[in-house]
């Protein structure tokens, strides 16, 4: 049993058994603050690609260009990935380190593949005759979506981080809160896919 | 040392940190919801086809957007584990998300996106 209550815990820092001045994980809190604020800036995005979709004077618009049934498989391969990352905050909290590798291998494979069908999507539409620059439609969605992308890819790379570290030996149930920190990350992307995949998709 | 209470009808689990998240098996029924959520959102595109019509934005938005609130807040709530948490963490994400919200309204509202159908109850002609 961990004493939690000894004379190496550091004030204000929490987790891992150790005590904080709020009683709670300020790694947790941190990320929390993080996703809230991003928060702003997503809403930043999607309002401003809200303004300017239909405001080009030429070249392509959205009922040009989306494939709605193409899109909706990606949606599905990202919420997949959320269960699987919930999965494998699961697996390591109850001690189950070789379920969790698979289950976080498993998650960074599903947003691979959302990222592959980002760039399919972005290298057709282009190939249409959607560039970035072509009008301000294209400006705010490639903005938008491209945002969203480069988060999904930073996350990948959070779990690949994990898995080399749980493949060391370097990720133990002791350390459960570092995959459930980086669930949290990677949930937050999927909530925003949501918001995107009916705002900018399936609205006209 | 981890204290744990697991079995195929079990539907929450108790870990070290003494909170309780949902099993396994919650998690996978929580993602068929989401899953028949978004199939239901992906019907309203073939909307012409099954019902004749094309749909006016006003019944898209009307039928979207609580799907995509319900799918949003199931993931907050219980991916994100947000209802089992220490409620600070669902006090500092709301601030967020309001402000958020707050501010892309007021943005919206700034630049005249609305139509003039949905303010002229502000008009006076």
């Amino acid at each position: 049993m961990t004493d939690t209550a000894t004379a190496d815990a550091v004030p204000g820092r929490a987790g891992h058994g150790e005590t904080s001045a709020t009683g709670i994980s300020n790694e947790k809190l941190g990320m929390w603050v993080f996703l809230a604020s991003d928060c702003l800036l997503f809403g930043g995005l999607i309002s401003t690609y809200l303004l300017l979709r239909h405001r080009s004077v030429q070249g392509l618009g959205p009922e040009d260009v989306f494939d709605i049934p193409f899109t909706s498989v990606s949606s599905f391969v990202l919420l997949m990935s959320s269960l699987t990352m919930a999965l494998a905050v699961a697996s390591i909290a109850r001690g189950d380190v070789r379920r969790n590798r698979a289950w976080l291998a498993t998650t960074a494979m599903l947003g691979a593949v959302f990222i592959g069908g980002q760039v399919y999507e972005f290298t057709t539409f282009y190939r249409e005759g959607l560039g970035y620059t072509t009008n301000i439609f294209g400006s705010a969605f490639y903005t938008l979506t491209g945002f969203h992308g480069v988060h999904v890819s930073v996350g990948i790379v959070m779990l690949m981080s994990l898995l080399v570290m749980s493949l060391r030996g370097n990720l133990g149930p002791d350390r459960a809160e570092s995959v459930e920190i980086v669930g949290l990350y990677w949930h937050f992307v999927d909530i925003v896919w949501i918001v995107i995949f009916t705002v900018v998709y399936l609205i006209p | 040392m981890t204290t744990t209470m697991e079995g195929p009808d079990v539907d929450h689990v108790e870990t070290a940190d003494h909170v309780e998240h949902p099993s396994d098996l919650k998690y996978v029924k929580i993602a068929l919801f989401l899953v028949a959520l978004t199939a239901l959102e992906v019907a309203t595109y073939f909307w012409e086809d099954i019902f004749g019509s094309a749909p006016s934005t006003g019944a898209l938005v009307a039928v979207l957007f609580p799907m995509m609130v319900i799918k949003f807040g199931t993931v907050i709530l219980y991916f994100m584990h947000l209802r089992y948490d220490n409620p600070l963490f669902k006090r500092v994400f709301l601030f967020g998300l309001v402000l958020a919200v707050i501010v892309f309204l007021v943005a919206l509202t700034a630049f005249e996106f609305w139509d003039d159908q949905y303010l002229k109850f502000l008009r006076r002609d």
